[in-house]
């Protein structure tokens, strides 16, 4: 680092001449934008969004400066304008961190209970496929988003809530992930349809948790082992006896919870799925790893918590490749510097996921998918902690990693042995949408299912 | 062998809890207490599994 020299100022990217300067080709290009960044300016350069100035950090210096700082100099709660309509007012990114590690608790993501969410999952994943005929064609995007919709109820609020939920839900939060547009930059409550979709959904799921809050409330008490988070929020009171959560802020937790969780897990279904069908050799070894571990007839439940190396490894490598969120960002609280390089407080600063999980020195053929790398002894993702970051890394990681990777293995486990799968289009042709900031996968998304000749899972695996 | 955390780093999954369960203890304020330090040699494998699967890579051993 510099020392006496002073420091300088980042190099601004090429581009963004325009009113909001980067903003149009972020909406279009920005996995291509931020590479851009990356190759002109190196691990610190500049972008503009709207009125404000990016300092988009790469490379595992920079990154770990990034995610070491504490949210008094690089705060959250102001970096992500277009996801405080969706959640509401004074939902979690104005959270004080004991108030946001009292919601992980509630949310049951700790270790002890994964075993029993292991075992909803395996639920869900038999329920969804029961509807399924011998063979067929499924979308990935609206297959994955349904299952991942009752999954994350089920486990993170509870079988009581999931079992009130309809199409009409799944429907409603695609409204909200779709509401994303990074023209919140400039106006969070711009006139423009995706935002004003975005609102009606919210209202919409407000008055489907209210509904359900005053059916409980007029009805009797759920028995004492069938209690999800609506029946221990709506037991919370505040010292003069009234409710400590109105039915807005319990669905803004409930949107909270399922968003972190769900467009990003649904993806990362899909895209395994869809580089294990362009790899056909490493699905075949995947194929050959599940038949050993399940030969004993294990139920998905316990296997989805312990070592499945080559599909962890699978999983991981489409994580590193299409890495659900694309752009980390915060907001400077004071004067910073890093790597000799000015960083003033207002300023947004930002790591990229898709940038760094590409970077050539820490991740050889970084465009190819290959899940061996992260066997031992090569452990690519131990080895560059700073740079591979899909979960992001330091103080903020995603706390629902652990949660996100037994639920895909315990999805896999179940599709892959009584299925088999290939692309119902060219595999070259599947695509994420970058319109959003929420990243979804770009219809069309099909592939072709097939059931077994001879099922492999054990029979009482879900239950 | 002595345990090192890494407290920006520790959110309080609680996995290390359950691999080397007496060693570990997640508390009510979320954030792992280590119970014994400098544990005994013949706890390794069982704190090289809580170091391997930590979901935050917060945890290290030191052989000094």
């Amino acid at each position: 680092m510099a020392v006496d020299t002073g420091t300088r100022e980042p190099a601004g990217v090429s581009g963004g001449e325009e009113a909001n300067g980067h903003l149009e080709e972020l909406r279009t290009d920005p996995i291509g934008l931020m590479q851009r960044v990356r190759d002109e300016c190196g691990d610190v350069g500049k972008f503009i969004l709207a009125d404000r100035e990016v300092v988009l950090l790469s490379g595992a210096e920079a990154n770990e400066f990034f995610f070491r700082s504490p949210e008094e100099i690089l705060d959250q709660a102001e970096a992500y304008p277009f996801m405080t309509p969706v959640f509401g007012e004074g939902v979690v990114f104005d959270a004080s961190p004991e108030r946001r590690r009292e919601m992980l608790h509630n949310q049951a993501l700790r270790d002890k209970f994964m075993r029993g969410h292991a075992a909803t999952i395996a639920a869900e994943v038999e329920a969804m496929v029961a509807a399924w005929d011998d063979e067929g064609e499924i979308d990935l995007l609206e297959w994955f988003a349904e299952l991942t919709m009752y999954t994350s109820s089920a486990c993170l609020i509870g079988k009581r809530f999931r079992d009130e939920l309809d199409g009409r839900f799944a429907v409603l939060f695609h409204d909200l992930e779709q509401g994303t547009d990074a023209i919140a930059y400039v106006d969070p409550y711009a006139d423009i349809e995706s935002f004003r979709k975005r609102d009606a959904a919210r209202a919409e799921l407000v008055s489907l948790v209210q509904g359900i809050m005053e059916r409980r409330a007029a009805g009797p008490p759920a028995p004492e082992d069938e209690r999800d988070l609506v029946d221990v929020l709506m037991s919370i009171k505040n010292p003069d006896g009234t409710d400590r959560f109105l039915p807005d802020e319990v669905t803004g937790m409930f949107i909270s919870m399922m968003f972190a969780g769900h467009h990003t897990t649904s993806g990362t279904a899909a895209w395994t799925l869809i580089e294990l069908l362009r790899n056909p050799d490493v699905l075949a070894r995947v194929d050959d790893e599940l038949a050993e571990l399940y030969a004993d007839g294990a139920e998905v439940s316990y296997q989805a918590l312990r070592e499945m190396p080559l599909l962890e490894s699978s999983i991981k490598e489409a994580l590193r490749l299409h890495p659900p969120l694309i752009l980390l960002l915060r907001v400077a609280k004071e004067e910073l510097e890093i790597e000799g390089f000015a960083i003033h407080a207002g300023q947004m600063v930002a790591a990229s996921p898709s940038v760094s999980n590409r970077l050539p020195a820490d991740f050889p053929e970084p465009d190819a998918f290959r899940p061996d790398r992260y066997l031992d002894p090569r452990d690519e993702d131990r080895l560059n902690p700073w740079t591979w970051i899909p979960f992001g890394a330091g103080r903020h990681r995603c706390v629902g990693q652990a949660f996100a990777m037994m639920q895909l293995k315990a999805i896999f486990s179940m599709l892959l042995l009584d299925w088999e799968f290939e692309p119902a289009q060219p595999p070259d042709t599947y695509r994420n949408d970058h319109s959003k900031m929420v990243v979804q996968l770009q219809q069309p998304c099909m592939v072709r299912y097939r059931r077994r000749a001879v099922a492999r899972s054990n029979p009482g695996a879900g239950a | 062998m002595r345990i090192v955390v890494d407290r920006d780093l520790c959110q309080g999954h609680g996995v290390c809890e359950s691999e080397a369960p007496g060693v570990f203890e997640v508390g009510k304020d979320h954030q792992v207490v280590v119970l014994d330090s400098e544990p005994p040699e013949n706890r390794r494998s069982e704190l090289e599994a809580a170091v391997r699967f930590c979901p935050t890579h917060a945890l290290s051993i030191v052989d000094d």
